[in-house]
């Protein structure tokens, strides 16, 4: 009676678990059966069917439980080494003379136990961030984990990554605002040699005398342009302008955005701007960067650099755009809501669309859907203020690297030691200015010209004589703020709701949010 | 065996006890503390008294979600309810494919709410934009469109729970009431529904606490666009807590409250349907 359960029981447990599994549970029924036949033997037979039910019943939950602990212990302990192992392959495939594992040992003990771990702010670069690490763990041993937050989520990320003992040793803020936040975690860089490698102290961001964050990419926004197809409208007879240079005032951007879009059909377009999508992936192109150049002239106007008071003198400037980019535009304002990065790209990519406002962060996703070095163009955002002919792009930094302060000191000199040769090294420096693109505001980098072509033209706009606009956005006083403006503007845009809801979010918004950030 | 089982009780509630303690109580206790407190990461909490409770009611999106989490169980649990129990009637009455039809019905509920919620969204999608619309135009939208999605996945759960009461109404009191004359209708209202009580005590429930307590189809199908307005409670907690900085301590502050209206709302609740149970 016995062996005949047992061989019940086995035949429950699915094929391909391993033989212990059978051996533990065939124990475990061992156990409970005879014990429960040798005292109730006598009894009445159905109570003994009763027993057997209920032992029957246990071992199958202990049978559960076993293998619910087995898989759950499995899959963490693969997940874990998982970092190990990816960047030992690494280090392996660089290093395969005969001591390669020895001359790695050597190297991580010289430069210490510390390791990095830098939550990367930038979702573009997420892939040329992890070969970098590589590179580095590869040359020095020194273990490199980058994590990358994924687009609009790097505070709620950072936020949880800090409060754990495995906490970011490098992350990022976007700027005194940021800081405000994050100044209690952030180390002090006066003395560090990545410090040293800066061209101008215009990069560093100080709280008092400490250096708490250092640019690392400048970058610059304006209206990219698709060259070819304004070329073509350009050759037609309707084209108000006969060329680019000729677009330089909001005026004539309408005039042409206007004939384009009139147009469109005959210049095998769907309309002259990109879904100025309004998702979270997109909405910080018009809520954040958009929002800077009502706010850049009248800092310009009051002659200051942040407020506790926005008056919003350029809100009707503001306005005129926004009407601009939601009418000439490929799809209509009520889908807005859902139109995310990724399809204004593709608008713009596949030629679509003729202008599209995005920065120069933009080139590798642009180059990487087709589209050629040649036919990318970049316009300042015109909205009507006086004297804009002059107006140059947009160009500053909100990408500030931080150091974690509450690590310990061999992780914080491993990550400057990082930081230093990111800036520094040939891989380094290489990587940042032609793998990634980027624009970096340190001495090494005077010898890696630029390639990415939109730089190439933001820089071509300064020699011009043009005045670039600051980046007055890192001075906004809260993202509530920017979500405010957001959703007024989308539900102005979708028609739900009106333009003053936008001055109110805009102007009221400000003032009540900069006292709860300051109280 | 009685003696077997006190033997070996620590070794089967040990582990259980050990996982509530720390997957349970203790992160229970410790938010409430941090509900009283300012902090940027959990670690290094200051404490501040009741501020944060007073802060909350600063906050209009907190009270807008409660109105619309509250509206939204009401129209979710009596759609649900309603067709599961439909369905369990129906599927009862021996009608061929019976057992396939179960199985149709309950899947869905084998699937993750961020999978439905984005399977939905462009399901949803797909057929406003025919309107030029999309789910986010306006809350409403999205109020629908999350009914859709609960009682899709809900509706099949519940009819298991039906199923089983409904077969358990044994064939002698039916019997009965047919040859004292009783009709459809009375047989379903005065024998039927008394004796499924104790389903519909679950079931209302389950769905109850379910909708009340809803965040990821919430976070999957509009992420409480536009402007918040279709931001469910849960959501609401996890963007104060996560988007705004220095709101923290608020975020943990509704969570607490949060639980309390679950609690209340839920003894309330099976107080009332247990009253209505029978013993046949």
């Amino acid at each position: 009676m016995i062996y005949l359960s047992i061989g019940n029981v086995t035949d429950n447990v699915t094929e391909n678990d391993s033989d212990s599994w059978r051996f533990r549970c065939t124990v475990q029924w061992i156990c409970l059966e005879t014990r429960g036949y040798k005292r109730y033997s006598k009894r009445k037979e159905v109570f003994i069917m009763k027993k057997k039910l209920l032992s029957a019943v246990l071992s199958a939950a202990m049978l559960a439980t076993m293998l619910t602990g087995c898989g759950g212990n499995d899959s963490s302990q693969t997940q874990a080494p998982a970092a190990d192992t990816k960047t030992e392959n690494n280090a392996e495939t660089k290093t395969d003379d005969t001591k390669g594992d020895d001359a790695q040992a050597n190297a991580s003990a010289a430069s210490g136990s510390g390791k990095v771990y830098y939550l990367n702010f930038k979702p573009e670069q997420a892939g040329d961030w992890e070969e970098l690490a590589a590179k580095y763990t590869a040359e020095t041993g020194v273990e490199v984990v980058v994590q990358t937050a994924a687009s609009g989520t790097y505070e709620s990320t950072l936020k949880s990554e800090m409060a754990k003992s495995e906490a970011p040793t490098l992350f990022q803020v976007n700027g005194p605002v940021g800081l405000a936040t994050w100044k209690d975690y952030c180390y002090d860089l006066s003395g560090s040699e990545v410090y040293g490698q800066l061209k101008s102290d215009d990069f560093a961001l100080k709280d008092g005398d400490e250096v708490k964050g250092i640019a690392y990419v400048v970058e610059t926004y304006g209206i990219i342009y698709n060259a070819d197809i304004l070329n073509d409208y350009f050759a037609k007879d309707y084209a108000v302008v006969k060329s680019v240079e000729e677009i330089n005032s909001f005026d004539n951007l309408k005039a042409v955005a206007d004939s384009i879009q009139e147009n469109a059909d005959d210049l095998g377009v769907k309309g002259a701007f990109t879904s100025a999508g309004m998702d979270s992936s997109s909405d910080w192109r018009f809520k954040t960067h958009l929002a800077n150049l009502p706010i850049y002239y009248e800092y310009q106007e009051d002659g200051i650099g942040s407020t506790d008071a926005i008056k919003g003198t350029y809100l009707e400037n503001y306005k005129n755009i926004w009407d601009l980019y939601i009418t000439d535009s490929v799809c209509a304002p009520s889908l807005l809501s859902s139109k995310t990065g990724e399809d204004a790209t593709a608008d713009f990519a596949l030629g679509d669309a003729v202008f599209y406002q995005n920065g120069t962060w933009a080139y590798t996703d642009l180059s990487g859907n087709g589209m050629e070095d040649e036919s990318l163009g970049m316009l300042p955002i015109y909205i009507g203020v006086e004297g804009e002919e002059n107006q140059g792009l947009c160009t500053g930094s909100e990408n500030y690297w931080c150091v974690n302060k509450n690590a310990s000191p061999e992780d914080i000199q491993a990550t400057l030691d990082f930081m230093n040769w990111c800036v520094t090294s040939h891989d380094g420096c290489d990587s940042l200015s032609y793998i990634m693109g980027f624009v970096c505001p340190f001495k090494a980098f005077d010898s890696y010209p630029a390639a990415n072509p939109l730089v190439n033209i933001a820089n071509d706009y300064v020699s011009s004589g043009k005045t670039s606009v600051a980046w007055t956005f890192t001075t906004m006083p809260s993202e509530e703020w920017k979500n405010g403006v957001g959703s007024a503007l989308l539900e102005y845009a979708q028609g739900t709701g009106e333009w003053s809801a936008v001055e109110t979010a805009f102007v009221d918004g400000w003032a009540s949010e900069f006292a709860a950030a300051n109280n | 065996m009685e003696k077997a089982i006190k033997k070996y009780f620590p070794i089967f509630a040990l582990p259980t006890l050990l996982a509530f303690t720390i997957g349970f109580i203790i992160p229970f206790i410790l938010g409430v503390y941090l509900s009283f407190c300012e902090f940027t990461t959990v670690t290094d909490a200051k404490f501040v008294g009741f501020k944060n409770y007073i802060r909350i009611w600063g906050d209009s999106t907190f009270i807008h979600s409660l109105w619309y989490t509250a509206l939204f169980t009401i129209v979710s649990v009596l759609a649900i309810n309603i067709l599961a129990f439909a369905v369990a009637m129906l599927l009862t009455k021996g009608i061929k494919g019976t057992n396939l039809f179960r199985t149709v019905f309950f899947m869905p509920n084998l699937i993750g709410g961020i999978i439905l919620g984005y399977i939905w969204q462009l399901i949803l999608n797909g057929i406003l934009a025919g309107m030029e619309r999309t789910l986010t135009y306006s809350s409403a939208y999205g109020f629908w469109g999350l009914v859709i999605l609960m009682c899709w996945q809900q509706v099949g759960y519940m009819m298991i729970i039906y199923i089983a009461g409904i077969q358990n109404i044994p064939g002698d009191l039916i019997e009965a009431a047919k040859i004292d004359g009783a009709n459809n209708r009375q047989l379903l209202r005065h024998v039927t529904l008394p004796m499924v009580m104790p389903s519909i005590t679950i079931c209302s429930f389950l769905t109850l606490t379910n909708s009340f307590k809803l965040f990821d189809q919430n976070l999957a199908l509009t992420a409480g666009e536009p402007s918040n307005k279709s931001e469910m409670l849960a959501l609401n907690i996890f963007n104060t807590f996560y988007g705004r900085n220095g709101w923290e301590g608020v975020g943990q502050a509704k969570a607490v409250i949060f639980f309390i209206l679950v609690a209340l709302i839920a003894v309330v609740q099976l107080k009332a349907t247990r009253e209505k149970e029978v013993q046949a």
